[in-house]
This record gives C-alpha cells, sequence and structure tokens, in this order.
C-alpha cells in the first residue's frame, strides 16, 4: 500500500535529502525536492544537473543525499540518467542484479533544461527510458548569479537582461517548456508548484508509475533573483498559479487535464508586484510590458483551456 | 580454436565488442567509426550480445550515458571520430576524474574545419591530456587486440581509468585484412567478469557521484589521476604479458621493429608504421642500418622505455600525423614529448620532425625512404637542416 498523503504519514518517513545542506533559505528548490521524493515509496536513484540543487548539496567530502545520486556535468542529466537505467536494465535482464521497482529521476534547473540540456532530454524521452526528468524552473541561471534563460518572464530584470535605461528587461516571453514536452507523446507530462503540494504529489506518483518517460515541470523561486522575503516562497509560487501565469495540468497518455483552476484569475500584476525584478515594470513608460505579459498569459490559458476541453 | 576471418578494422573491434559483451554502448554514427556500431547493432539485433544499445541523440550525450552507466556498475564501451569525439570533450574529461573505466574505439580521423572525413590524428592529441589511457594500433589485428586488452586494463582496481584503442580511419577501419579472431569463451574469460565496487545501484549503501570538489580536496583527486596512470603503466604491461601467453602475442609499450642494430630510426604510430616496416625491409637490403619504433601505449607515456629503446641511435625522426599549432616548431605532439623524453634522460642525439598525412593525405613508401634518407645524412653530419618538415605539402 502506497503511503497516504497527509503530512502525519509523510513526516514519519526520513528525509531522503537531508538537512545541513547549503541552498539559501526559502529556496524552492529543496522544498520541491523533499515533496517529489517524500511521494514515492520505493527506491530512487537521481541525476542531477549542474546548479544550484547540485553545488549546495554535495560539497565533498560531504553529501545532503540519502539515495544514490549522480551529477555528471550541466547539460546532460537526462543522458546520464538514461545509462544508468540502460545499466540497470541490461543487469537485471542478466540476472547480474535483482530486479526492484527502482524509479528513476533527474533534476535540474530551467537552465540545465529549457536550454543547454533540451537536446538531451528530448533525445532521452524519446528513446523511452523510464525515468522521470523533473526541472524546478526558477526562471534564470540563479547558481551563476541570475542570467536570463529562456524560462525567464518577459520584462524580469536579471544580469544579462537588466533593466537599463533603454531596454527595460527581458525582452522575450517563456518558451512553453512543458507543451514541448507533451509534444514527445510521451505517457506523462505535468507543471506544478510546491505551494500545491498534494497536486505535486498525486503528479509525482502518476509520473514513476506512467511506464515510460515522464517530465514534470516544477515552478520553483529564488528569493535572490526574484527579489522577496525568504519566507515568501510558497505564496509567490501560488500567485503564479492563481493569475495563471503557471497553470497547473497535466497531460496522461495525450489527454490534456486541468488539475486546478482559480477560483477568480488574478491580473498577472498581483504576482509581479510581489518581486523586485519586475519593479521597474510600474514605471509608467514600461506600463505597456504589463499589458503584453497579462494578453501572452490570456492567450496561453485561452488555449490550454481548449486543450483540456475546459473552453 | 581461433580462425581467420577477411576483416576491416571497424568489423573486427565489432567482433571484440561482441566477445566482450558489454552491458551497455552509447554511441552515435560518425565516419568513419560508423560501421562499428552498425555491425554491432546487428549483433543486438539478433540477440548475440546481452548489450542495451543505447542510440543517443549526439556524442555529448554518448558519453554522458557512459558515464551513468559506468557508475551504475556497467562494463560500457562506445566509439567515435573527430567531431565526434570533440563534442564529448567535456564529459571525456569527467568519465576519466569519476573513474569509469569506459572503453572506447577511436577511428582517427582529421578535426575540423575544414571539414574532413579522412584520417589524421588531430581527434586523438587533443584528449592526451584528458586522463584517458590511449593505445594504438597498426591494423585490425591490433585493434582487435587491444581492445580485448582494454577492458582488463581500465576495469583494473590499480588503475580505474577509461581506455581509447585507436586505429586509423579508412585505412585501417575500413581496410580488409585477415585477422585472426579467438574463441569467444577464450575472450570472455580473459576480461572476465566486472565487479565494480562502488555502484550507484547498490541501493543499501547510497553513493554520492559527482559531487562539487573544492580547492580542499579537488588537487588530492588529480593526484590520484596521476597514481592511476603510473599504476597504469604496469598493468598495462601486466596484461599484453598475459594476453601474449594465451594467444600466442608480442605486444609491450612498443614494437620495435629492426631497431636493435639500427642507427637511424623512425618512430610512428598506427597504420603507417605498417608501410615503414617495408620501407626499412627494402633499406636493409642496401645494407642500410635503418630500424622503426611503433609506439603503442602513448598514454601513459612510456617515456623511460622510449629513452633506452632508441639511445644508440645516431639519429630518430618521428613522423606525426598532426600538429601542436604554436608549439616549438609548430611540430607534432608525438615528437615534442619524444624529444623532451630523451632529452631529460641525457639521450642526446638529432631528432628530426615529419608532419605527414593530414586529412587523409597518402603517405607513400618513397616518401617516407626520402626520411630515412634524410635522418642518415643527419647521422653522418650530425645536423639537422630543419628541425619540423611537413611531408608532401604543396
Ligand atoms: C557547459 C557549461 N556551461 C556553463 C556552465 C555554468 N553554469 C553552471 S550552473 C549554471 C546555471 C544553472 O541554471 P539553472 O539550470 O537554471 O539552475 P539554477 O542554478 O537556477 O538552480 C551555469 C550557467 C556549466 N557548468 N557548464
Ligand atoms: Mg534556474
Amino acid at each position: 500500500m502506497a503511503t497516504k498523503l497527509l503530512p502525519k504519514e509523510l513526516a514519519k518517513r526520513p528525509d531522503r535529502l537531508s538537512p545541513g545542506h547549503r541552498l539559501c533559505a526559502g529556496c524552492g528548490a529543496s522544498i520541491i525536492v523533499r515533496q517529489m521524493l517524500a511521494a514515492i515509496d520505493e527506491p530512487v536513484v537521481l541525476s542531477n544537473a549542474t546548479g544550484c540543487l547540485e553545488v549546495a548539496t554535495t560539497i565533498y567530502p560531504y553529501t545532503a543525499w540519502r539515495v544514490p545520486w549522480i551529477h555528471n556535468a550541466f547539460e546532460n542529466a537526462a543522458s546520464t540518467i538514461s545509462g544508468v537505467e540502460a545499466a540497470y536494465r541490461s543487469m537485471v535482464r542478466q540476472g547480474k542484479i535483482p530486479e526492484q521497482d527502482v524509479k528513476f529521476i533527474a533534476f535540474g534547473g530551467d537552465g540545465g533544461t529549457y536550454d543547454i540540456g533540451l537536446q538531451a532530454l528530448s533525445g532521452a524521452v524519446e528513446r523511452g527510458h523510464q525515468f522521470l526528468y523533473v526541472c524546478y524552473d526558477n526562471g534564470a541561471y540563479m547558481n551563476t548569479g541570475i542570467q536570463r534563460s529562456s524560462a525567464t518572464p518577459l520584462g524580469a530584470h536579471t544580469t544579462t537582461s537588466p533593466a537599463g535605461k533603454v531596454i527595460p528587461g527581458k525582452q522575450q516571453f517563456r518558451k512553453d517548456l512543458t507543451a514541448i514536452m507533451a509534444a514527445h507523446g510521451i505517457p506523462y507530462v505535468a507543471q506544478a508548484a510546491p505551494s500545491q503540494w498534494r497536486d505535486l504529489m498525486k503528479k509525482t506518483r502518476k509520473a514513476v508509475n506512467c511506464g515510460g518517460p515522464a517530465f514534470m515541470n516544477v515552478l520553483s523561486s529564488c528569493n535572490r533573483g526574484w527579489r522577496h522575503g525568504t519566507d515568501e516562497t510558497v505564496e509567490i509560487t501560488q500567485l503564479a498559479v492563481d493569475t495563471c501565469y503557471w497553470p497547473l495540468y497535466e497531460v496522461e497518455e495525450g489527454v490534456w487535464r486541468l488539475t486546478y483552476k482559480p477560483r477568480e484569475k488574478l491580473p498577472v500584476e498581483e504576482w509581479l508586484k510581489r518581486q523586485g525584478r519586475f519593479r521597474h515594470l510600474f514605471r509608467p513608460e514600461n506600463r505597456h510590458l504589463i499589458d503584453r505579459l497579462q494578453e501572452e498569459v490570456d492567450r496561453r490559458w485561452e488555449r490550454l483551456l481548449r486543450l483540456c476541453g475546459e473552453a | 580454436m581461433s580462425k581467420f576471418e577477411a576483416l576491416a578494422g571497424n568489423e573486427a573491434v565489432a567482433t571484440a565488442m561482441r566477445q566482450i559483451n558489454p552491458d551497455v554502448v552509447a554511441a552515435y554514427p560518425i565516419t568513419p567509426q560508423t560501421s562499428t556500431v552498425q555491425t554491432f547493432a546487428n549483433y543486438v539485433a539478433d540477440g548475440l550480445v546481452d548489450t542495451e544499445f543505447v542510440t543517443v541523440e549526439s556524442e555529448h550525450s554518448a558519453m554522458s550515458a557512459c558515464v551513468g552507466a559506468s557508475a551504475a556498475g556497467a562494463r560500457v564501451m562506445t566509439a567515435t571520430s573527430a567531431n565526434g569525439l570533440a563534442l564529448m570533450w567535456e564529459i571525456v574529461y569527467i568519465a576519466a576524474s569519476t573513474r569509469c573505466p569506459i572503453v572506447m574505439g577511436l577511428v582517427n580521423r582529421a578535426l575540423s574545419g575544414p571539414i574532413n572525413i579522412h584520417c589524421d590524428h588531430s581527434d586523438v592529441m587533443g584528449m592526451r591530456d584528458s586522463g584517458w589511457i590511449i593505445l594504438f594500433s597498426e591494423n585490425g589485428q591490433e585493434a582487435y587486440d587491444n581492445l580485448i586488452q582494454a577492458v582488463r586494463i581500465a576495469e583494473h582496481p590499480d588503475v580505474l581509468l577509461p581506455v581509447a584503442v585507436c586505429q586509423d580511419g579508412f585505412i585501417t577501419s575500413h581496410g580488409m585484412e585477415r585477422v585472426e579472431i579467438y574463441e569467444d569463451a577464450d575472450v570472455r574469460a580473459f576480461v572476465g567478469e566486472y565487479r565494480p565496487q562502488w555502484s550507484l545501484l547498490d541501493l543499501e549503501h547510497p553513493k554520492t557521484y559527482g559531487p562539487l570538489d573544492f580547492y580542499d580536496y579537488y588537487y588530492e583527486h588529480k593526484r590520484q589521476q596521476v597514481e592511476a596512470m603510473q599504476h597504469a603503466h604496469r598493468v598495462i604491461q601486466e596484461v599484453a604479458e598475459a594476453f601474449n601467453r594465451t594467444f600466442d602475442r608480442d605486444y609491450g609499450l612498443f614494437e620495435p621493429y629492426r631497431l636493435e642494430d639500427a642507427e637511424v630510426a623512425v618512430v610512428v604510430a598506427n597504420s603507417t608504421a605498417g608501410t615503414a616496416k617495408v620501407v626499412v625491409d627494402r633499406l636493409r637490403e642496401e645494407g642500410l642500418k635503418v630500424g622503426l619504433l611503433k609506439p603503442r601505449v602513448f598514454r601513459p607515456f612510456p617515456a623511460e622505455e622510449l629513452a633506452e629503446a632508441l639511445a644508440h641511435l645516431k639519429a630518430v625522426a618521428v613522423m606525426d600525423r598532426s600538429i601542436s599549432f604554436g608549439a616549438m616548431g609548430n611540430a607534432g605532439p608525438l615528437f615534442l614529448e619524444l624529444a623532451a623524453a630523451l632529452a631529460l634522460r641525457g639521450v642526446r642525439m638529432p631528432m628530426a620532425d615529419y608532419v605527414y598525412g593530414l586529412g587523409g593525405r597518402d603517405i607513400l613508401p618513397r616518401e617516407i625512404e626520402s626520411v630515412y634518407r634524410d635522418m642518415l645524412r643527419v647521422a653522418e653530419t650530425g645536423q639537422v637542416e630543419r628541425m619540423v618538415t611537413y611531408l608532401s605539402v604543396r
């Protein structure tokens, strides 16, 4: 029997990512990883792309991981885990190691996933390895000091898309990676957020039990990059959900389904105004950027509703 | 009983891979390596191996998957050439420093640009500081034999380093030759079972692979890689001895050919050594005291033994199939390293470098003969007129 997704039950189990790691206070990544790994009763083997999660959890000779874990490089968490999984299947088939219901999971940041690791991810899921790839999307290259990625929202200030006198922050919308992964036709794709922990954990369970490659895009937050208080992570990710900047949905065997519909869809401003990285957008001359972002959020939301049969 | 087959070098390598029966192969096509993995794919499709064949979407992912599989305790192989190796680069270093005993068939091809698919050694020379063991092969037989030995060298507990087995693109990779293929059972017995000590799949004893490693430990880990290389020097010879006994061969760190009483010698690796042997025989008929040294082990570089083997000569020419741009005299890497090895061991003699065959340019016996005749003159006068010559360049 799977452990019930109740705080009382889940709290009984030791964390697979132990305390004492060096992620910043309020970092979304560790919340996501702990929630997701707590949802899985089976043994796990992890790979991790270079990025904040990796550097902060394994500073030799210490490790915060109580489960098998491998870091190889920045862009290859997916190909690395595909090798691990292939080794497992080969050796089980030959009777060299016992068969167990091991769950293979790769964690990568948005930089390691949307950008430099996209090819490796696409290849690994196309090949059909049984693994879950989790992108914890904090919307920039945080580990190297908050540079823009293709996940950075329009208008956001980063150190390579600074809000300057002429150019007011990032000029492009976020790439819709979740849809790209859904287009691969793999058994399970989902978008989630740590603020909706039960939804996140349920999706994790579905993902690791879908019998094929799975992908989850999980909104994270970096209070250093987003410029908010360390105690606001959960609240602000929930605002991204309630403004429909980050809708929660899943694509199971090609069927799109909304897993959460905000009772009242908030204006995207409500999410923007809580973060220092968007502060310059509230100057009168940049107002049009908020409008553009709102239009795009609406367009994507409408499209999602249609895909989910809700429109 | 072994048997003789007419095989191209790549088929010989694929045959060794079939006999070794690795747990995982991750590879990507590139000329002139492709026929290795194609042949191997047939073995997989026909159920002749137990291998999980990971048909990755790039060489970067090939080496990445190899590292993952090796960390998971599998016996792992791959094959590539030139641009494929270049795309792997980042992970080539990581494979060595993660101490993954991966074995790679490297079919030497000119590195772009301009793009070219034919043989030279610019690809392998770039990986010489990466921490891989590097073996050269004159022909398909040697590529086959080296690949079998590579598994035992790589997996030796005192070594645990990846090994690249080189052969010349097209010249031997596609050249059909007579190759002695040993019994499957004998090859399997020779390579034995791989017993990984620190498997990622040992779920009871979780391991962290590839942590962040700063100034307080990184240096010591590099030092451990040095020690592994030092051990490899011994292990390569032990494995060669065992191989020679089992299969009646004569492998060592390098192959001397009519070198003992020679006054002048050429040092040249891979297929050109075969051509050079013919030239040596011809010149010997004229009564000229010429010989050859064919390097087999390039990493770890057997400086001591090379210096000893060449010490009695009056002049030595190195033939390099690549250029180390901007290095002393824009010479080739083999020359530079050998010159240093001899000089630092007090072996003083006139030396010259002959760069040849770039981008697959043919190297003819008469050109090699001209090198010998140059060196015979040098031996007489004691004077090197030109340190680096680009043979037959227009
Ligand atoms: C090939 C390569 N290019 C660049 C880097 C430098 N680098 C390390 S982590 C990182 C950014 C990581 O960003 P992301 O994947 O979003 O993860 P985060 O740090 O935000 O959690 C970069 C650019 C690298 N390690 N390797
Ligand atoms: Mg990021």
